[in-house]
């Protein structure tokens, strides 16, 4: 059973399409990151969900129930803004009493559920604090406390690190990763940072231009992005474009390489994360190999980068130290290309743009 | 920015024109307001230098008392009003796109320029019998015959309202500017309606900057004396039109001068208390 269900949600502002038929599934307990570049509709469609846009088109379901027209304060989600949106009249405590109180709870009732939801956000102690004295971390906290203050259906987070410094900011992914298990409640964060959907999503949703790309588990999306954009905006890859010449067999710059898979006929993208590029000395001969020049070379401590030029295209490849070729850049290299590494996409012309 | 004090004549010389503007235009002429008020009126004639404080007596007398309490009351009212219409209205217009906010920025200007006169005559011929709004009332069927509306306590509270309007709006602009937008989206996320999400949270988040410009538009409306007397009856007279009659028309300078002390303290006393409400908002 699905229990959050987006089908075709468009946003149109006049001429422009913000958010282009978004149609998604998100089964209970999922942690789901909407990621893309700024102004991908990422946060237009968080905002349809929450129910503070209203589509221009499609619908929204929740257990089945359709919930595209319900305002906002009626859709018991809880969420959190990118600028948290604290009440600066109100103490920590009250802020994340406030849905309590608009219910009419006493006041007894609202001071314990304060105290357990900052016992919960690991913040205990600071209910009578005005928000002003609260550094940005704790402000973080209570914002996160008091979106789930109701035990809401859908937690929702638009970039809800993004104040925040980068040590600070892993922290709380795992933080928020792990309030999330134990809470059990679907979660939808936006981010434009690839590094955080990846760690904490169980569903990375990619989108840009306002149309999804690709929804998949996070391992998929990296190593069977779905095209161009995908396998581009999610790691470093190399992308070679190329034409199906004969069964198996696909012409690139500088050579052919055989792959399994591969369409009948026509040009094809092949995508090949740098780490599965394999670098070996030049004159050694082998299947899906193509010689180049190290046109350049670092040292990233854990690994090596290579940089080699093959017919006039940058080829990315990441070795183990152990693994590096004896050549110094302007030296002759050859590049293996393994066929299970190589991810074969839609060719450029079909990518939406 | 220079943090420190300045020093010697030539750091302090860009305050010295105003300085100087400040004693002639309103030390000098307070200090002999204050003199005059403790001088004493010779019948028939002007004033005489004297120590007597027969005018601050007649504070005492119902009469003033009465008119005092109506014209703390008609500027408590037009505070009242005027913020209460000025920051729902400012609270849209912050959210209107740029070009929208700038056309009614100048309108309202446009409205700060009036002079009180024009106000007040031109809500005299609104309100009047024979060419105000109820003939229009009348032409619509809402009303049996024209009739005038205008002088009444009505009328100038209206026409009162009208003029502190711009001025409330552009007062409360920078704060509700300011204010984050996500405010009332996050309230109604968490279960507030719209008016709710306003009531509970826009409103009271803003609760001095609403304090401060109420105490400022109650000082402006404490001023008024042209148009009580252009749309009210003389029962609606407020101090400021009792200070006017008696120092023009009764040629009584000290007792006017009295008065007229008294209101400046007033005065200076609620905008003392409308910064002392302001710096609390910008510690908070």
């Amino acid at each position: 059973m699905s229990a959050l269900v987006l089908d075709g949600l468009t946003k149109r502002y006049g001429p422009v399409t913000a958010v282009h038929g978004a149609s998604l599934r998100i089964p209970h307990g999922q942690f789901v990151c909407l990621l893309g570049p700024s102004g991908c509709g990422k946060t237009t469609l968080l905002r349809m969900i929450a129910g503070l846009e209203d589509p221009s088109g499609g619908r929204l379901l929740i257990d089945g129930r359709d919930i595209t027209t319900a305002p906002a304060h009626t859709r018991e989600f809880g969420m959190v803004f990118q600028s948290l949106a604290l009440f600066p009249h109100l103490t920590a405590g009250e802020n994340i009493a406030y849905p309590l109180r608009i219910r009419g709870a006493a006041k007894a009732e609202q001071r314990k559920r304060a105290d357990e939801l900052l016992e919960l956000v690991r913040l205990p102690g600071v209910a009578d604090r005005p928000v002003s004295k609260l550094s940005g971390g704790q402000r973080q906290r209570v914002a996160i406390a008091r979106a789930l203050a109701l035990s809401p259906k859908l937690f929702l987070l638009d970039e809800p690190l993004s104040a925040l410094d980068a040590k600070l900011r892993e922290a709380m992914q795992i933080e928020l990763k792990q309030l999330q298990q134990r809470l059990g409640i679907t979660t939808i964060v936006v981010t434009h940072d690839q590094r955080e959907a990846m760690t904490m999503a169980d569903l990375v949703v990619v989108m840009s231009q306002g149309r999804i790309h690709q929804a998949a588990p996070p391992m998929e999306v990296y190593r069977q992005p779905a095209d161009a954009f995908v396998a581009d905006f999610i790691g470093m890859t190399n992308l070679l474009e190329g034409e199906i010449t004969a069964h198996g067999a696909v012409a690139v710059p500088g050579g052919r390489l055989h792959l399994p898979n591969l369409p009948p006929s026509g040009p094809v993208l092949l995508s090949v994360r740098p780490e599965d590029v394999i670098v070996h000395p030049a004159g050694l001969d082998g299947p899906n190999r193509l010689d180049g020049t190290l046109s350049f070379m670092r040292d990233l401590g854990a690994s090596v980068e290579f940089r080699i030029d093959v017919a006039g295209r940058e080829i990315v490849a990441l070795t183990r130290p152990q693994d590096r070729p004896p050549v110094a850049p302007g030296g002759a290299l050859s590049v293996e290309f393994p066929p299970a590494a190589c991810v074969v996409l839609p060719p450029m012309a079909e990518r939406p743009q | 920015m220079i943090r420190r004090a300045p020093r010697g004549l030539a750091e302090h010389a860009p305050i010295l024109f105003p300085a100087l503007m400040l004693v002639v235009f309103f030390v000098i002429p307070f200090s002999l307001m204050i003199a005059v008020s403790v001088f004493r009126r010779v019948p028939g004639g002007f004033y005489e230098p004297d120590l007597v404080f027969a005018n601050y007596e007649r504070f005492l007398t119902a009469f003033f008392g009465g008119v005092m309490s109506f014209s703390l009351g008609l500027a408590a009212l037009v505070a009242a009003l005027a913020v209460g219409i000025a920051f729902p209205f400012t609270y849209r217009l912050v959210r209107l796109s740029r070009g929208a906010q700038i056309r009614w920025l100048v309108f309202l200007l446009s409205i700060l320029s009036l002079s009180e006169v024009i106000i007040g005559f031109a809500w005299s011929t609104l309100l009047s019998r024979t060419a105000g709004i109820t003939n229009l009332f009348v032409a619509l069927g809402l009303m049996a015959e024209p009739q005038s509306l205008s002088p009444s306590f009505g009328a100038l509270l209206a026409g009162l309202v009208y003029q502190a309007f711009p001025y409330t709006v552009l007062v409360l602009y920078p704060a509700l500017a300011r204010l984050d937008p996500y405010l009332e989206e996050a309230a109604r996320t968490l279960g507030s309606s719209p008016l709710r999400a306003f009531f509970t949270v826009v409103v009271p988040a803003l609760r001095n900057t609403i304090v401060a410009t109420t105490i400022m538009v109650f000082v402006f409306a404490l001023g008024s004396y042209l148009l009580p007397q252009l749309l009210g009856r003389p029962q609606h007279w407020t101090l400021s039109v009792l200070i006017t009659d008696q120092a023009i028309y009764q040629s009584n300078m000290p007792f006017a001068a009295a008065m007229a002390v008294f209101l400046v303290l007033v005065s200076l006393a609620l905008v003392g208390l409308a910064l002392l409400a302001g710096r609390r908002e910008e510690t908070a």
